[in-house]
């Protein structure tokens, strides 16, 4: 088995990760660095690793589309590195790993939390091309003085529609981690997308 | 009004010398090892990795030694290094079946496959103080005999009587998850896994205290001992990324089965029905009483009327726990001077109000009252 | 892998002399310890409940001729994890398992002189019961 290694400093490399994806969720849609030396097996990006490993275990199942879960060497070193257990149903899975966000399934296909327990819903994280911020979409919400803007793709055809959808079911709904290669960016679904006109 | 106050720093750290003084005690005495806790307190190490839901007997005998030997203390220490730790995952449950069993009986069944063994216990001891420990020295040692061809297959007793059907069955696995209240917070009513849990961590104390009351009467289950037994179990671990058991070694428990005369209800016949208890290390008392409160505790499931604290799982659960009842109790003696001075002025203002209530009414009254 | 969890750290260097195999290693993961949930069955057999935890130790390595070798056991003992996962590996070497297996024999000895010696006590505080007096006489 030619396993890759995971972080070369476990405890303070989770630390920064864990910091930037914190950072990230409470400021929305405002992108943070995200350098990382974690060299997975492909299509695993460095930065969807790096998150893996800083927020997954054994006691939060991950689900991986389909480009992810077709590579065994994924399916180890995510295994190996964080203990989770891979799940098939998107709905049972704490964190999903898209690799190919623009043919992620629709959001209603994961967990959503229930009133009592709105944490009980999936955060997925997503590994895209092009992040950048200051153009592009508006938001709003918590986290976020005024308005700020995010462009982000490749993204689903219905992207703007998917967004709306999960923050009029607040407080359930998903949570959304962006990154590209060294950047990462927060919409929880507490951020709203603004229409051209609110803005 | 609210008053911030800060001080006390040097103070907290002198007392806290003063306490590695006081554990330490006169030095003309030698100091205590861990691993001397470990093996000659061994009943306590075992009651605070029980308590402290941690197995780790070098562990346990630290926080005892830190802890000056207070159990609750060593509890709270253990249960902090926990926290610090990363969870690798869950183990496959224990099979108790194949214990490796240094002590194994029943007190309903004079004649099962692989006998009556006592192993080491107090049970029939003089409780006389044994003044010649006090001198030290070593003991006689054990004596041994050649193991029965039956010795070391002990079935278990519920096993035998439950082929015969006048045993309930215990619960099937239904594969559903395995709730954790370390994880989740408890929702009543909670399953009977939940329950095993919190009672598996509960103060010994209050678990034994409530198995008393059920057998004076609140609540009673007619009990029987079934079964305990004590011994070495091998623990089996499943690492997502290797997807095999793998045997991490082997851990000290004590089981126990109880058995309840049950007069049967409209869904169910007359039958025994059973209490369990699973604990680490040798903890015989802890584990009966287990047995005794899973079995009241089951009143609802039973059919039986809920009338007595040790039915109640929301009494039980929510006050077993013996770190939490501590913090709570304990935190009384922290500094509450911002609230009791409100409450000074509260009083002050009421019987204020109180005065001039009974100063315009109080004569009449008087008068009456002569 | 059983057998490396009840030895002692001293017993495994020695069987690693005894075998004459290399220490080196890399670690695919540093020695950590870790929490295991132990479980229980309901009634002894029935539904699986959460006992209580344990601490747990493992490490992972590979060894420069490639193969991987994994350890897990109770306790808190880096050292012994890590030696522990090069043994291991080193077994997964056909040509090495005989070696390996040698050089641990000596720990397997002590435990089953260990279990005998148990068993020996145990069995000694086993009740014979005689009867004295038939109630229906």
């Amino acid at each position: 088995m030619a396993l890759q290694q995971g972080f070369a400093d476990p405890v303070h490399d989770a630390q920064g990760v864990f910091r930037a994806a914190l950072e990230g969720l409470s400021r929305p849609a405002l992108i943070r660095s995200l350098p990382t030396k974690v060299a997975p097996p492909p299509p695993l990006t460095p930065e969807l690793a790096a998150l893996a490993l800083a927020l997954a275990d054994a006691d939060t199942p991950l689900w991986l589309d389909p480009p992810l879960a077709a590579s065994e060497a994924v399916a180890a070193f995510l295994r190996f590195h964080t203990g989770a257990p891979l799940v098939s149903n998107p709905a049972e899975a704490v964190f999903a790993i898209i690799a190919d966000p623009q043919n992620a399934p629709d959001f209603a296909a994961f967990a959503q939390g229930t009133p009592d327990y709105p944490d009980h819903s999936t955060t997925l994280i997503l590994a895209l091309g092009h992040l950048e911020s200051g153009t592009g979409h508006a938001f709003s919400g918590p986290g976020i003085k005024g308005v700020a803007r995010l462009d982000a793709a490749p993204v689903p055809a219905d992207w703007q529609e998917r967004l709306g959808t999960n923050h009029a079911g607040f407080p359930l709904g998903i949570d959304l981690i962006l990154t590209a290669p060294g950047r990462i960016a927060g919409l929880p679904r507490s951020t709203r997308l603004l229409q051209p006109a609110e803005v | 009004m609210y008053v911030a106050v800060k001080g006390g720093e040097a103070a907290i750290d002198n007392a806290h010398r003063l306490l590695a003084q006081a554990r330490r005690g006169d030095p003309a005495v030698p100091e205590l090892d861990v691993a001397q806790i470990r093996e000659q307190m061994g009943l306590l190490v075992d009651r605070v990795m029980t308590e402290g839901s941690l197995y780790d007997p070098d562990l346990a005998a630290l926080a005892l030694k830190q802890a000056r030997g207070d159990v609750v203390e060593a509890v709270f220490l253990v249960r902090a290094y926990r926290t610090t730790l990363p969870r690798f995952g869950a183990a496959l449950p224990v099979e108790t079946g194949a214990m490796a069993v240094a002590r194994r009986i029943s007190a309903t069944f004079k004649d099962m496959p692989g006998g009556q063994v006592l192993g080491p216990t107090f049970d029939y001891t003089h409780r006389l103080i044994d003044f010649a420990l006090a001198a030290g020295g070593d003991p006689e040692p054990a004596a041994e005999a050649e193991p029965d061809s039956d010795a070391g297959q002990c079935p278990r007793v519920t096993d035998i009587l439950g082929a015969a059907g006048l045993l309930e069955t215990s619960p099937p696995e239904d594969g559903a998850p395995v709730g954790d209240l370390t994880r989740e917070p408890v929702d009543y009513p909670a399953d009977r896994a939940l329950r095993l849990q919190a009672l598996a961590r509960g103060d010994e104390g209050f678990v034994l205290a409530l198995g008393y009351s059920t057998q004076r009467g609140y609540g009673r289950t007619h009990p029987f001992v079934g079964e305990i037994r004590f011994g070495k179990v091998g623990i089996e671990f499943v690492p997502e990324e290797l997807g095999f058991p793998v045997p991490l070694g082997a851990a000290a428990l004590t089981e126990c089965q109880m058995v309840n005369q049950f007069h049967g209800s409209g869904a169910v016949p007359p039958q025994f029905t059973r209490g369990y208890g699973l604990v680490f290390g040798q903890s015989e008392r802890k584990a009966m009483a287990m047995a005794l409160v899973d079995r009241s505790l089951r009143a609802a499931e039973l059919g039986e009327a809920i009338v007595s604290p040790a039915q109640d799982q929301e009494f039980v659960l929510a006050h077993c726990d013996s770190l939490q009842a501590t913090g709570f109790v304990e935190h009384l003696k922290l500094p509450h001077y911002v609230d009791f001075q409100a409450e000074l002025e509260l009083v002050r203002r009421l019987r204020a109000e109180h005065a001039a209530l009974h100063e315009k009414v109080e004569t009449p009254i008087r008068e009456a009252a002569e | 892998m059983a057998l490396a969890g009840a030895a002692t750290l001293a017993e495994l260097r020695d069987a690693m002399a005894a075998a004459c195999l290399a220490e080196e290693a890399q670690d695919l993961r540093a020695p950590e310890t870790g929490l295991v949930m132990t479980r229980g069955r309901i009634g002894g057999d029935g539904r699986a409940f959460n006992l209580g935890e344990a601490t747990v130790t493992r490490a992972a390595v590979r060894l420069p001729s490639g193969e991987t070798g994994f350890a897990y056991h109770l306790g808190r003992d880096r050292p012994k994890a890590r030696l522990a996962a090069i043994l291991d590996a080193h077994w997964q070497a056909p040509e090495r398992r005989a070696a390996v297996e040698a050089a641990l024999s000596g720990i397997v000895a002590r435990r089953e002189q260990e279990a005998q010696a148990h068993a020996r006590r145990t069995a000694a505080t086993r009740v014979n019961f005689f009867t004295l007096v038939r109630g229906e006489d």
